[in-house]
C-alpha cells in the first residue's frame, strides 16, 4: 500500500509540477489568409465519417461524395475518406493527418465532430474546413471553418403530404375514421433537428388531413436498432396507423413491415426490405454542397460560412414513390406541392397553419434575432443547421429524451 | 460360426488403433523455440491473410502489408499516434493486470474508465472558469481515481462477502456506466442534442510541445511510470505476492494467514483506480469532453492485451503495441484501398488468431502415431 501510495503522491506532484508550466496556451489568432487558387488535378478532399456504409447515415454521405468527384472529374487518389472515426480527439487526429497527405479540404459528417474539427482549424488556416450538420461556424468566424446543411424540412413536408394522402385513402376506405387519423413518429432525441423534422412532416400531412395528430416517441439514440423497433412498435399499438422516424437504422420500417402499417422513411428508400409498406424517403443529396466546396477551392474563392441547400438546388431529394403501398395520385400530388415550395407560395412554416397552446404565433427569437417574418418561420436562415423548437398543437410527445 | 465370429472381433481388434496424433503438454520449451513458433505463427498468418486479400479483393498483398506499416510509421505523427495510443490501451491493461492474477475476471475496466471519464467532465464542466485549471486538474484526477475505485469496488465487495459472479456482475456496471453518461449528456446539453463538444478548461498541461510537436508526452510518461510501478508492486511487494497465492488457491492462502475478502477488495480497489486514471487521461489529456464510446471498447481489449502479455506488465507494452499496430494498420487499408472497415477487419482478426493460437503449440505437443511407434519400439 505504501508504494502505491507513494507511486500516487509522486504522479500528483509531476502533475501539479507541470500544471504550473501550463495554460500557456499558444493562441493563435484569426489570421487572415489569402485563399489562392487551386489546379484541379492537385486539388484534394479529405473526409471524415462516423461509420462506414453500413450506416445509412454515412452512406448517404459517401453517395453524395462520390457523385460530386465524378461531376468534377476528380481522380480517385484525391478523394481520401476516413471511416469510423467518433467524435473525440480521433476526429482531430484524423484532419490533422489528412492535412500531412496534402489535402486542401477537410469534411466531416458528424454532429459530435464539430468542436475537434475547430481545434484543427484554428491551429490550419491555410486548409479548409467544411462540417455538415454543426452550429458553431456563425459564432466562432473563423475564415476557414464552414457548416452546411440543407432544407431538408422541404422534403420532410413533402413526405408528409404522401402520408396525408395515405389517411385520407384509409379514411375513405373506412378503415379509420377523420378522428382516428393518427401517426406515430420515432425521434432520436428532442433536439431541434429533430423537432424540426417531425413538426414539418405533420404540417405536410395536415396540408391534406386537417385531421391528423400524431404521437412522438424518442429513443435517445441516433443509431439502436432494437430500441427504434420497440418505439415503432408501441406506437402502432398506441393507435397509430401510419409511421415515420429520425433514425439512423431499419428498427421503424421493419417493425412496420412486420405489423402492415404504412411507413414513411428517411436518408434513403428501403422499399427492398419494406416492399408492402414503404410509401417514400426524403434525404439530403450532399453531391451539390461537396462540389461548391471544389469548386471554391478550385477558383481561389471563400465559402460560405454557413451554406444551406434546398429543394430547388437539388439537395433536398425524395426517393421514388413506391406506389404499392402509397394513395393513387401521390406523385402528381408531390410534384404539385414541390413545385409551390420552390416557387415560394408555400412555406413550410406557415403561421396560419399551426398554433402553440392554441394560439398563432406573431414573434419568435433564436439567438436574440426575430424569426418570424412575413407570415412563417423562416427556418435554417440564421445559420444552416435547422433551429425550429416551437411544441405545436396536434403533437403529442409521449416521452422527452429518454427512450 | 464361432471361427467367423472370433475372425471378426480379431479384426475389430486390429482397426482400432492408436489415432492419429495425440496432444500432450509440455514440461519446459526451450525460449528460441517458443519464439520460433511464435515466428512461425506470424509468417503463417501474414501468408493466409495475403492469400484472403488476393481471393477476395483481388489486390496485392504486399501492397496492403505496405498500407499497414504506413498507417503506423507513415509519418511522426503517426508514430506519436501510435505510442500515445498503445499507452493509453496499456494504462487500461494494467489496471486488469493484479486482477487476472488474482483470477478476478474483471471484465468492469470499460465501465471503470468510463465513470473516470465522468467524473473528469463533471469537474471540467461545473469548476471550468470558476477555479484555476491546476486546481481542476487535481480535483479531475482524484474525482476520476475516485469514482474507478469505487466502480470496482462495488462488484468486489459482492464477490468477497456473497461469492456473487464477478463476471457478470463487472459486465453489468459497464451498462450503467454508459446509461449514467448518456443521462448527464441530457442534463449537460439544454438543447437535446447530447452532444457536449469540447470543454475550455481544464486542459492536461502540454509538455514540450515545440519540441515534439503535439500534446502526447504527458500521457506516454505517466503510462512508462505506471507500467515499471506495476510491475514492482507485483513482482516485489507484499500485495503482489498475496495477489498470487490467492490466485493459487484461497484455501491455500486462507491456510497461510492471508484475508482473501481483504485482497479481492484492495486489488479491485487498484484496478478501478487506474482506470479511472485512464478516464482523466483519456478526457483531460485528449478528448476534452465524454460520449459514451469515450473508452471506445478498450476496457475489452485490454483484457486481451493482459492475457497476450502473460499478466506481465513489461510483455503488456509489447502486446498493446501490437494490438494498436494491427488497429492503426487496418484504417489505413481502409482508406487506401478505399473499403470500408469489414474487410481490415477481418485481416487483423486472423492474424490474433494465429498469435494467440500458437500459444497453444508453446504449451502442448502434438505426437504423431508413427513417430510414437518408433519412439517405443526404441
Amino acid at each position: 500500500m505504501k508504494k502505491f501510495l507513494s507511486l500516487a503522491l509522486a504522479l500528483l506532484m509531476v502533475l501539479t509540477c507541470v500544471s504550473v508550466f501550463a495554460s500557456c496556451d499558444t493562441e493563435k489568432k484569426d489570421g487572415e489568409v489569402t485563399l489562392t487558387p487551386v489546379a484541379k488535378e492537385e486539388l484534394k478532399l479529405g473526409v471524415i465519417l462516423l461509420h462506414d456504409e453500413d450506416s445509412t447515415y454515412d452512406l448517404n454521405f459517401i453517395n453524395g461524395i462520390n457523385a460530386a468527384k465524378k461531376a468534377l472529374g476528380l481522380e480517385d487518389s484525391q478523394v481520401i475518406m476516413k471511416r469510423n472515426i467518433p467524435e473525440s480527439n480521433a476526429c482531430y487526429d484524423a484532419a490533422l493527418d489528412l492535412i500531412d497527405e496534402g489535402c486542401d479540404i477537410i469534411f466531416a459528417d458528424s454532429f459530435g465532430h464539430e468542436t475537434h474539427m475547430l481545434k484543427a482549424a484554428e491551429e490550419h488556416p491555410e486548409v479548409q474546413f467544411c462540417h455538415a450538420t454543426g452550429n458553431q461556424a456563425h459564432v466562432k468566424n473563423l475564415a476557414n471553418y464552414h457548416n452546411a446543411f440543407a432544407s431538408i424540412y422541404e422534403g420532410r413536408f413533402l413526405a408528409g403530404v404522401a402520408a396525408g394522402m395515405k389517411l385520407n385513402e384509409m379514411i375513405e376506405a373506412g378503415t379509420i375514421t377523420a378522428e382516428k387519423a393518427k401517426m406515430g413518429y420515432v425521434g432520436a432525441f428532442t433536439y431541434a433537428e429533430v423537432i424540426s423534422g417531425y413538426t414539418s412532416f405533420y404540417l405536410g400531412a395536415k396540408s391534406v388531413c386537417p385531421s391528423v395528430t400524431m404521437d412522438v416517441q424518442f429513443t435517445g439514440s441516433w443509431y439502436d436498432e432494437t430500441a427504434e423497433k420497440n418505439t415503432a412498435m408501441s406506437l402502432i399499438e398506441g393507435g397509430c396507423v401510419l409511421i415515420s422516424q429520425h433514425a439512423d437504422s431499419m428498427g421503424a420500417p421493419s417493425a412496420c413491415e412486420e405489423k402492415n402499417v404504412p411507413n414513411v422513411s428517411y436518408n434513403g428508400s428501403t422499399k427492398d426490405h419494406c416492399p408492402n409498406t414503404f410509401i417514400v424517403s426524403s434525404r439530403i443529396d450532399w453531391a451539390p454542397y461537396i462540389k461548391y466546396i471544389c469548386e471554391q477551392t478550385i477558383k481561389g474563392e471563400a465559402i460560405a460560412t454557413d451554406w444551406c441547400g434546398t429543394i430547388s438546388t437539388g439537395s433536398v431529394v425524395l426517393t421514388d414513390v413506391n406506389t404499392t403501398a402509397a394513395a393513387e395520385g401521390t406523385v402528381a400530388k408531390l410534384e404539385e406541392v414541390k413545385a409551390a415550395l420552390v416557387a415560394g407560395t408555400t412555406h413550410v412554416f406557415d403561421t396560419a397553419n399551426f398554433t402553440v397552446e392554441g394560439k398563432a404565433i406573431t414573434s419568435h427569437k433564436v439567438e436574440e434575432k426575430e424569426v418570424i417574418k412575413d407570415g412563417y418561420f423562416n427556418e435554417s436562415d440564421i445559420m444552416s443547421a435547422p433551429y425550429f423548437d416551437l411544441k405545436i398543437d396536434g403533437i403529442t410527445l409521449l416521452n422527452t429524451n429518454f427512450g | 460360426m464361432n471361427k467367423q465370429e472370433a475372425k471378426k472381433t480379431q479384426e475389430k481388434a486390429s482397426r482400432v488403433r492408436e489415432p492419429l496424433f495425440h496432444v500432450i503438454k509440455r514440461d519446459t520449451i526451450p525460449l528460441w523455440k517458443s519464439w520460433m513458433i511464435r515466428v512461425i505463427a506470424i509468417l503463417a498468418a501474414l501468408l493466409i491473410c495475403g492469400l484472403i486479400t488476393l481471393v477476395l479483393m483481388g489486390r496485392n498483398p504486399i501492397e496492403m502489408y505496405a498500407s499497414m506499416i504506413k498507417g503506423s510509421f507513415g509519418t511522426s505523427r503517426r508514430i506519436w499516434k501510435l505510442l500515445k495510443d498503445t499507452a493509453i490501451l496499456l494504462c487500461i491493461a494494467l489496471a486488469v493486470t493484479p486482477a487476472f492474477r488474482m483470477k478476478f475476471w474483471n471484465t468492469g475496466a470499460e465501465g471503470q474508465v468510463l465513470v473516470g471519464c465522468l467524473a473528469t467532465t463533471a469537474c471540467m464542466y461545473y469548476m471550468g472558469g470558476n477555479a484555476p485549471d491546476w486546481l481542476i486538474i487535481i480535483c479531475m484526477l482524484v474525482a476520476a481515481v475516485a469514482a474507478g475505485a469505487i466502480w470496482g469496488l462495488i462488484p468486489a465487495i459482492f464477490k468477497a462477502k456473497f461469492n456473487t459472479n464477478e463476471t457478470l456482475f463487472t459486465l453489468m456496471m459497464n451498462y450503467v456506466a454508459t446509461y449514467l453518461i448518456a443521462y448527464f449528456l441530457l442534463v449537460w446539453t439544454p438543447d437535446g442534442s447530447s452532444s457536449l463538444g469540447r470543454l475550455e478548461h481544464g486542459h492536461l498541461p502540454v509538455l514540450l510541445e515545440d519540441v515534439v510537436g503535439n500534446s502526447y508526452l504527458l500521457i506516454l510518461l505517466v503510462v512508462a511510470v505506471l507500467t515499471v510501478g506495476m510491475y514492482i508492486y507485483l513482482k516485489y511487494s507484499k500485495h503482489g505476492y498475496e495477489i498470487s497465492v490467492v490466485g493459487e488457491s484461497n484455501n491455500t492462502a486462507r491456510y497461510i494467514g492471508i484475508s482473501v475478502p481483504k485482497v479481492i477488495i484492495r486489488t479491485m480497489l487498484v484496478s478501478g483506480a487506474i482506470c479511472g486514471l485512464a478516464g482523466f487521461l483519456i478526457v483531460g489529456g485528449l478528448d476534452h469532453t465524454v460520449t459514451t464510446e469515450s473508452a471506445g471498447g478498450q476496457g475489452f481489449t485490454a483484457i486481451m492485451v493482459s492475457w497476450l502479455g502473460k499478466f506481465n506488465p513489461i510483455f503488456m507494452v509489447l502486446t498493446s503495441f501490437l494490438i494498436i499496430f494491427l488497429d492503426q494498420g487496418a484504417a489505413q487499408v481502409s482508406q487506401d484501398f478505399n473499403i470500408r472497415g469489414a474487410f481490415p477487419d477481418i485481416v487483423t482478426g486472423v492474424i490474433l488468431f494465429f498469435i494467440i493460437g500458437c500459444e497453444f503449440f508453446i504449451n502442448y505437443k502434438i505426437v504423431f502415431r508413427n513417430k510414437k511407434q518408433k519412439e517405443e519400439q526404441a
